[in-house]
């Protein structure tokens, strides 16, 4: 597709782009070769400082409990937000007008407001006005803020997915005499589900990489918070930071190829209608697209 | 605070993205790995963990301080830091599928009358291509906003950690809360109404 943009390279653009390469690489190799001496310089190559992750011990007692920690709270965040999320999204559509517009204004309002402040509201909410344990608190508190932030998302998904079927299928329901709690029941929901499945999965992502604030901000154990004993005990910053993001790179990078694969599949199968959300879709709604339907316009991509 | 953040970031990761996303579409296939790997792996870390590692690794133990001296001014340059690199990346994807919305006839034309590639894509095709992306580069920037609150997890005194001193220190839990919520809905919702607007005004017509 962007192959477009040039010409197929002739000799001397041929030539021409080995020497670019070769510039580019020496570029890279003197990056690569600046970060090496620094940290050559500071003594981070030695070792002992990366060995703490052959060790099965680092793993069981550091690294493994808190991706275990943060895959919980993803989970438990996704599981709870569905619901409220196909809730919300299903009331933004009704046909009565005092359903609808509270139904738009929660959802604009939680999309609108960064998931850090609703997680350190929560926290201290459930602080003050609730008998949540301590040992409770953060875990309720993640997974508080992340399932009213992404229940807001997936309300917009839900509403994506179902408008993004054919007209036709509401029609032919209501041609054969269904009512509308059926047309949605029993023709649009099975269908937009089905539509649904790659952008939810790459909601996940979303959802795992928030997870890492709660670590930071209100001392839920997860990953990232785990990093820090680890660093601490074996005395290792930069190769325990190096080690989560590698383990988070590879997380992510599972679900997210996950999802795609999903999306080909479904695009594919002749089955169903043909409708896929796909995973652009999913970045745009999450940064919060003001007013308006999400269309499936694809190609699109934010964060 | 998490306005000067904001602003900082997104000229920031605008320039460094619209490079990357030169280097996906080059011609030259190690630009084209280099920017593939790039987005793919600084995409699926969480920004938080980029932001702390740019405080605990780089400042502490590299002893790199962006040329300040004081902890608060260090701090800040971290944080846009952070935000440059985590941002830029989709901004790359943001301005590459405008790149792809460019009719092929664009790109075939500008080749035809003897451009090399780089004029191709300065002179036709990025400008064409940044004004169909106006839409998705305001949702980065609404994303980039709410995003500005994780700096306060390296004590930048931004909004989320203001109010996290503030919720600690005062009765009315539930009034700062909302006061705050609703500063952000005030930031975020007119940039996605002017750039709405920008989008439609600016868009090429076919």
């Amino acid at each position: 597709m962007t192959s477009v943009l040039y010409d197929a390279p002739g000799p001397r653009a041929k030539r021409r782009n080995v020497l670019l390469s070769v510039v580019f690489v020496a570029l890279l190799a003197l990056l690569v070769w600046w970060i090496w001496r620094t940290m050559d310089d500071k003594g981070q190559l030695k070792w002992s400082l990366w060995q703490p992750f052959t060790t099965s011990e680092a793993w069981t007692t550091y690294l493994l409990p808190g991706l275990g920690n943060t895959l919980k709270a993803a989970a438990l965040a996704m599981v709870i937000a569905l619901p409220l999320g196909a809730f919300f999204g299903i009331s933004r559509m009704s046909d009565h007008r005092w359903v609808r517009v509270p139904a738009g204004v929660v959802v604009e309002f939680f999309r609108s407001i960064p998931v850090l402040l609703l997680m350190l509201f929560a926290n201290e909410f459930y602080a003050r006005s609730t008998n949540v344990t301590t040992e409770d608190r953060p875990l309720y508190a993640v997974v508080t803020g992340l399932v009213l932030y992404n229940a807001s998302v997936l309300a917009e998904i839900v509403r994506a997915g179902i408008l993004a079927l054919p007209k036709g299928q509401t029609e032919a329901a209501y041609a054969i005499g269904l009512r509308k709690g059926q047309t949605m029941t029993s023709i649009l929901l099975p269908q937009a589900v089905t539509a649904m499945l790659p952008a939810i999965v790459s909601q996940l992502v979303v959802i795992v990489k928030d997870t890492a604030l709660g670590g930071v901000m209100i001392g839920y154990t997860e990953l990232l918070n785990a990093r820090s004993t680890f660093a601490a005990n074996y005395a290792d910053v930069i190769q325990s930071f190096i080690g989560v993001a590698v383990i988070f790179v590879v997380v992510n990078f599972l679900l997210t190829s996950f999802a795609s694969w999903l999306e080909r599949r479904l695009r594919r199968s002749k089955r169903s209608t043909g409708t896929v959300l796909g995973v652009e879709n999913v970045d745009d709604i999450n940064a919060g697209e003001v007013g308006g339907a999400p269309a499936a316009e694809g190609g699109k991509t934010a964060i | 605070m998490t306005v000067k953040l904001t602003v900082l970031s997104a000229v920031g990761s605008l320039v460094w993205g619209t490079l990357l996303a030169g280097m996906r579409v080059s011609p030259v296939p190690l630009m084209r790995g280099f920017g593939t790997a790039y987005v793919n792996i600084v995409r699926n870390i969480p920004l938080t963990v980029i932001i702390v590692f740019n405080s605990l690794g780089l400042a502490d133990i590299f002893g790199v301080t962006l040329g300040a001296s004081d902890f608060k001014v260090q701090g800040f340059r971290l944080a846009v830091l952070g935000f440059i690199a985590y941002t830029s990346a989709f901004v790359c994807e943001a301005v590459r599928s405008g790149v792809n919305t460019v009719p092929l006839g664009q790109a075939e034309a500008a080749r035809a009358i003897g451009l090399s590639f780089s004029q191709t894509l300065r002179l036709v095709v990025l400008p064409q291509a940044f004004r169909s992306v106006i839409g998705p580069l305001a949702n980065v920037l609404i994303a980039l906003t709410k995003n500005t609150t994780v700096a306060a997890a390296i004590g930048v005194a931004e909004a989320a950690y203001l109010m996290k001193t503030m919720i600690e220190n005062e009765a009315q839990t539930l009034l700062i809360g909302a006061v705050f919520a609703f500063g952000f809905v005030v930031l975020t919702l007119p940039t996605g109404l002017i750039f709405g607007w920008l989008s439609k005004r600016l868009a090429v017509k076919r």
